[in-house]
């Protein structure tokens, strides 16, 4: 035992001092930072105004049409040949030119001279639409659109669990099951591999042979893989202290860019949502709904057990993957080898993820029950389950299955580890891979 | 002599391959015990069996007098022919590494390291990351981490190989050093002159079994075809040597003087054979041609090998 610690040490310590673990672990929260940090910058950068020329031909909308922080309009009353001219001259960013095309169309080409962007173009064209609308509204029924408004009955489909009463539309969670079952997935890959690789480096330095005249396969084989487990465990601890405290340290140094309200209308208002003072209000009342949700689904959704599934599967998910993969490098002697072994256990994982919308979909099916049942998918395939529910022997049973073949996996990979180690020279098929499993200690 | 290490009658085949089929070596206590033999004929396995790598089929092997148990391993020292270190790691804290993983503590480990890093005249490459060393250079350092837990048994496969002639002394005289202050040393090689030099006793295996074992020089008066060379100022420079004691193998003359390579017959007396030559003029030198290693071990080597065996 004491032996397997001075391994774990040594496998740890080693890969923690690398350069590459260090700047890994710095690079990593910054870019996490920077995909949340950087569209809320961007957004507020992108404030270049642009003045479009109207020129209406239908009379429908002068003055009518609402600015943006981004649009200005400016009512000509002139030919649209000459409005385009003095727009080449750069009086105006563009000209909308509106005209009238039979009875039941608008036509509104934007002439430009710099690109305005797709939202702009799509708020042209809904603000038009709306006071098409508002206007043939009043026309033909006599109402305003604010009247509709009021007098619409609305449609509301709820889902409510029949058994425990509880509301729950689990949708919101998915994305989170997501994002855990691809944290699983990364990390199996990437400390998995590592493991590989640590155990084709000790075959090919032939450093092995002196370790295993001092220790078992086994324990360097077990040393190796919890070593490279504590890495990982490590550094994607301090990706989350990084991250929160990235984050953290930007929202309180520009507390008004990043004020939740900002943020979020930034990032999610629908496209060329005006910042009239009206609309602000819509918005920030958008927002505390947005909010109040999101504490309603962590009442609803048992986020103990995600939290608990996720580190169980994390774990023994990457336990039984390293012990195979130790297996696959222990077979060869390079890492351009490992191909032929590679493909029937990376397989499994990528199904995993291909299937996910499927199983998302399709939550209860028969492929997401099996998908999660077989120790190779089960990983991924059961946390994005579990938002939406799962039984509890299914769990029970999917957690088990899982530990049994972790057990199976190391043994196995102990068995062919022990013999293809001390092998050189030819690659390994499958059968021999057999017998080697079955060879007598 | 007391035999430190024995194998009684070891098996041990990989699926359809015997390595080893009833092989047994008694090593004496303090000696350097040479296991010899062509490439492929079940030395590495051996000694993988004795280094408890792998465990053989059917056989006892005992240590110090007692069944060979996981213990043991920390009393045997074992330098692989196949042999190499951690090429990113630091040369010390490699070395300390290793022999922490032979039980000793990690303060005992660095006194003993640095004391023969120091023997070694190496201590400057503690810091040092050992791909920046030479082959030779990271051989003296495997050779001191396998001798630093003070082993009683000493496993050496090919320890000279990447030596230049100076280390390779410094290494013998170490390997003797060792057997002197109480170690006993298998030493595994191809290199027949280094046999003849160092090794007490010798074990031939050749195509998974024992074809020889038994005490250097023993081995080599055994394998001895009674050829002598001898040194003769003949009486008569002309004069036809002949005799029914011996037979004639080459014949050079030089300066007048006559040197001969003779095969005595079988059973008879070097007396006799002198007594043969003593009319023919003045016996100046003689001395019995006594086989080399090399020669015994290709002419055993052939002699078991099925396809000489018309």
């Amino acid at each position: 035992m004491n032996k397997v610690w001075l391994i774990i040490q040594r496998e740890y310590l080693t890969r923690v001092k690398k350069k590459s673990f260090i700047i890994m672990t710095i690079l990593g929260p910054l870019l996490m930072a920077a995909v949340m940090i950087l569209p809320v910058y961007l957004a507020q950068q992108s404030d270049k105004v642009y003045t479009l020329t109207v020129v209406d031909e239908t009379g429908l909308f002068l003055n009518k049409i609402r600015e943006t922080s981004s649009l200005r309009f400016r009512y000509a009353d002139q030919p649209v040949a000459v409005a385009r001219d003095s727009a080449r001259n750069g009086a105006s960013d563009g000209v909308l030119y509106i005209m009238r095309e039979g009875v039941s169309k608008v036509n509104a080409p934007i002439f430009f001279e710099s690109q305005i962007g797709i939202s702009n173009i799509e708020y042209v064209r809904s603000e038009l639409q709306n006071i098409l609308d508002e206007i043939q509204l009043k026309a033909e029924f006599g109402i305003t659109k604010q009247e509709l408004e009021t007098r619409k009955i609305r449609v509301d489909v709820g889902l409510i669990d029949n058994q425990t009463d509880s509301e729950g539309n689990p949708l919101e969670l998915s994305i989170l099951s997501m994002v855990a079952g691809m944290i699983i997935y990364f990390f199996i890959f990437m400390f998995g591999a590592q493991v590989m690789r640590g155990v084709i480096e000790e075959k090919t330095s032939r450093i092995v042979e002196v370790i295993v005249s001092s220790v078992r396969p086994f324990q360097l084989m077990m040393g190796k893989i919890v070593g490279v487990a504590m890495v990982g465990l490590t550094q994607f601890m301090l990706w989350i202290v990084f991250t929160v405290m990235i984050v953290g340290f930007v929202t309180v140094a520009f507390p008004d860019s990043f004020s939740p309200d900002n943020t979020i209308q930034q990032q999610f208002s629908p496209p060329g949502a005006g910042l009239t003072p009206g609309q602000n209000m819509a918005v920030n009342q958008d927002t505390n709904a947005m909010m109040e949700a999101v504490y309603g689904v962590m009442d609803r959704i048992p986020v103990v057990t995600i939290l608990l599934s996720f580190l169980f599967y994390f774990l023994f998910g990457y336990l039984m993957y390293s012990a195979l993969f130790a297996a696959i490098g222990s077979a060869v002697d390079n890492e351009a080898d490992t191909q032929q072994f590679m493909l029937p256990v990376t397989i499994p994982m990528i199904l995993s993820i291909v299937m996910s919308s499927f199983i998302m979909n399709n939550p209860q099916g028969p492929v997401a029950f099996w998908l999660s049942m077989i120790p190779l998918t089960s990983p991924v395939t059961m946390m994005m389950r579990i938002p939406f529910g799962v039984p509890a022997w299914e769990l029970a049973l999917s957690m088990v299955i899982l530990i049994l073949s972790f057990f199976g996996a190391i043994w196995l990979a102990a068995k062919i580890y022990r013999t293809g180690i001390l092998m050189y020279g030819k690659k390994p098929t499958y059968k021999e891979l057999w017998k080697w499993v079955r060879y007598r200690g | 002599m007391v035999n430190f290490f024995e194998a009684h009658n070891i098996y041990k085949s990989f699926a359809a391959h015997k390595a080893l089929q009833d092989v047994s070596i008694s090593v004496p206590e303090q000696s350097v015990y040479g296991l010899l033999g062509p490439n492929g004929a079940g030395k590495t396995t051996l000694i993988r069996i004795i280094n408890q790598i792998t465990a053989p089929d059917s056989g006892q092997v005992f240590f110090n007098g007692k069944p060979l148990q996981k213990e043991h391993i920390h009393q045997i020292g074992y330098l692989p022919e196949e042999r190499g270190l951690y090429k990113k790691m630091a040369v010390g804290e490699q070395a300390l590494y290793l022999t922490r993983l032979k039980g000793l503590s990690r303060s005992e480990a660095e006194k003993r390291l640095k004391a023969w890093f120091l023997k070694f005249d190496i201590l400057s490459w503690w810091n040092k990351k050992v791909e920046e060393l030479s082959k030779g250079m990271q051989q003296k350092v495997q050779f001191i981490v396998t001798i630093m837990h003070d082993p009683k048994l000493l496993i050496f496969d090919e320890p000279f190989s990447g030596f230049d002639p100076i280390n390779t002394q410094l290494l013998k005289d170490e390997i003797l050093n060792l057997r002197a202050k109480g170690a006993t040393i298998i030493f595994s090689t191809h290199n027949m002159a280094s046999v003849e030099e160092i090794c007490d006793d010798i074990a031939l295996i050749n195509r998974s079994k024992k074809i020889l074992e038994g005490k250097v020089d023993e081995i080599r008066k055994k394998f001895s075809d009674n050829i002598f060379e001898i040194d003769l100022t003949p009486e008569r420079p002309d004069a036809t040597i002949e005799s029914r004691a011996f037979t004639i193998l080459e014949t050079e003359r030089v300066n007048g003087d006559v040197k001969l390579k003779v095969q005595m017959n079988a059973n008879d007396h070097t007396n006799h054979l002198l007594q043969e030559l003593m009319p023919y003029g003045q016996v100046k030198g003689f001395r019995e041609m006594i086989p080399g290693m090399n020669d015994i071990f290709i002419k055993l080597v052939q002699e078991n090998n099925p396809a000489n065996l018309q």
